[in-house]
């Protein structure tokens, strides 16, 4: 037992090292990260930081509210029409209910390279080709079938006593869904939405397609810029700025890390 | 319900269709796109020395990625398996590289880690005095740095298999320990049988992520590719096609032979597993 806590504690030092060195270097002067292979700064140096924020002609605090904007409005729009859907394909009868289900379950397969290319036709002639129209507006359309089929999974769980007792109270459909299912369904919304936050904070294909000016770049797409603007020149601002593009993933991790562990192993959603 | 059928025709169903008429044309994004029938597909697999490579690229990183990671994530997870103090400590340690891996920050600290006087070559000479080459801008090497940054990722495998251990009944060890069992017999008889079904569930997870491999590729080669095109991925060979030599019609044949091949190498797994995945309920 005390050979597996060694084993253990040891490989997650390891595995960890990385990211704790580049925590380390981001507080040491450029001079240093090249020969200072320890995790532990010698002292707090806030340079690389200060420096780092404001080395791109745009300053990240834009970057950030790009970002932050971005993953907010898909959070809502993810949330708001996934649910919805999932509860026409759970609870209501229509026509074409099976077929439609089985269409969405395909959409789950298909690699998104494929609908790629006329999706950015179709926002280049709409003009919303350099804004955040096509990161977001189809959002709002619940193209993300994962969350519809995790939503669905869990809505048919719910009894359905609750729903034909609030149908004999009276309540349509639309009072069913918010008043019933809703409130029923916090850890499958709330999964939704951190798995919504942490993939959109984390996108780097969509913005690098879609995005061509400096102003309106994420983070992850300044970090990139900032690569190839300083080349291997400026490390220690460069790590700064990639401890804080991190720093929202990982906070997110420590509050939410209940609901994320087990969004991984219930589904293999990927962190 | 609306909004999904308007999302579904707009930007699924449409959008799948158009593309696979975009493949048979030549489509510059400038002029409208020209009939070409089967060129793109035919100039794809006779005569694109590119494609093939990227194709070639993509399978060694597939064939070493997936299997090492699901063996690192099994590993770690027998080892946490058995009710160990601090478990779940363990458990969210491992699994911060598969949280923060997809980002770009850490395929720029990759950058570093792997150049000429990163801190791998730094701790090579400092704990064997060998002097490494620069791993990512060597042509031999630079694939095997994505490699290892995709199997550092081995913790959200490593939590799925967490959750299958704890499905199996502690008595079927008591009694295989009775019989005499070593710990290696019982989990080659007790745990990796009854494990298949998620250890094939990871799989097809995993094969599917490494065919569509991108970001990291994209920026430790600094969107070329290279060095000498050694980590040209797939998709990345797509988006080269696409944004930047505008070539649309033939990007939308590659992603349209992308799908195909990732629907191949599903279906072909499903149907090995009859072999090899046994499910509770048909014993």
């Amino acid at each position: 037992m005390a050979l597996r806590h060694v084993l253990l504690a040891a490989g997650a030092f390891f595995m960890l090292y990385p990211l704790l060195w580049m925590v380390a270097s981001s507080f040491k002067p450029e001079s240093a990260i090249f020969t200072d292979l320890s995790i532990i700064p010698h002292h707090l140096n806030p340079e690389n930081y200060i420096n780092g924020w404001n080395a791109l002609q745009v300053s990240f605090s834009r970057f950030y509210w790009n970002s932050f904007l971005i993953a907010i409005l898909v959070v809502i729009g993810n949330v708001m029409t996934c649910s919805l859907t999932a509860y026409a394909f759970a609870r209501l009868k229509f026509r074409g209910r099976n077929i439609l289900f089985a269409l969405m379950m395909m959409t789950l397969m298909l690699p998104y390279h494929v609908t790629l290319i006329p999706q950015y036709v179709l926002f280049l002639n709409i003009g919303w080709v350099d804004t955040i129209l096509p990161l977001v507006v189809p959002k709002f359309m619940a193209v993300d079938a994962f969350f519809i089929f995790l939503m669905v999974q869990f809505f048919r769980g719910l009894p359905r006593e609750l729903d034909e007792a609030a149908k004999i109270d009276g309540c349509g459909p639309w009072r069913i869904y918010w008043m019933i299912i809703l409130p029923l369904s916090k850890p499958v919304l709330a999964t939704a939405a951190i798995f919504s936050f942490l993939w959109t904070w984390n996108d780097f294909f969509g913005p690098l397609i879609y995005l061509n000016d400096i102003a309106n770049y994420t983070v992850p797409l300044a970090l990139r810029a900032f690569v190839d603007s300083t080349g291997t020149s400026a490390w220690g601002q460069l790590f700064a700025m990639s401890t804080l593009a991190l720093a929202p993933i990982f906070f997110f991790f420590l509050f939410f890390q209940r609901l994320i562990i087990k969004g991984v192993a219930m589904s293999g959603l990927k962190g | 319900m609306t909004p999904w059928i308007l999302g579904f025709l707009g930007f699924t169903l449409g959008p799948t269709l158009a593309s696979l008429y975009l493949s048979f044309t030549k489509f510059d994004l400038l002029s409208s796109p020209t009939w070409v029938g089967l060129d793109n597909y035919r100039f794809m697999f006779t005569s694109d020395p590119r494609f093939l490579n990227a194709l070639r690229v993509t399978f060694v990183y597939l064939i070493l990625e997936v299997p090492l990671k699901l063996a690192f994530a099994l590993a770690v997870a027998t080892m946490m398996d058995k009710h160990i103090r601090g478990g779940d400590f363990y458990r969210a340690l491992y699994y911060v590289p598969s949280l923060l891996g997809g980002s770009v920050a850490i395929a720029v600290l990759w950058r570093q880690l792997f150049q000429g006087d990163g801190v791998v070559n730094k701790l090579l000479f400092a704990i064997f005095g060998v002097q490494g080459p620069s791993w990512i801008s060597t042509p031999e090497t630079s694939l095997y740095t994505l490699v290892i940054l995709a199997v550092w990722q081995f913790g959200s495998p490593m939590i799925i298999f967490l959750a299958g251990l704890r499905q199996i009944p502690q008595e079927l060890y008591e009694a295989a320990s009775i019989d005499g069992a070593t710990k290696w017999k019982q989990f080659a008889r007790v745990t990796l049988p009854l494990l298949a079904p998620v250890i094939f569930f990871n799989f097809v997870l995993q094969m599917i992520e490494a065919f569509k491999a991108f970001s990291p590729a994209f920026i430790i080669s600094g969107g070329t590719g290279g060095p000498v095109d050694s980590t040209l991925f797939y998709t990345l060979y797509l988006y080269q096609e696409a944004f930047a030599n505008f070539r649309m019609g033939y990007a939308s044949a590659l992603a349209w032979v992308l799908l195909i091949i990732i629907a191949l190498f599903t279906s072909l797994s499903f149907l090995a597993s009859k072999y090899w995945v046994f499910y509770e309920d048909e014993r």
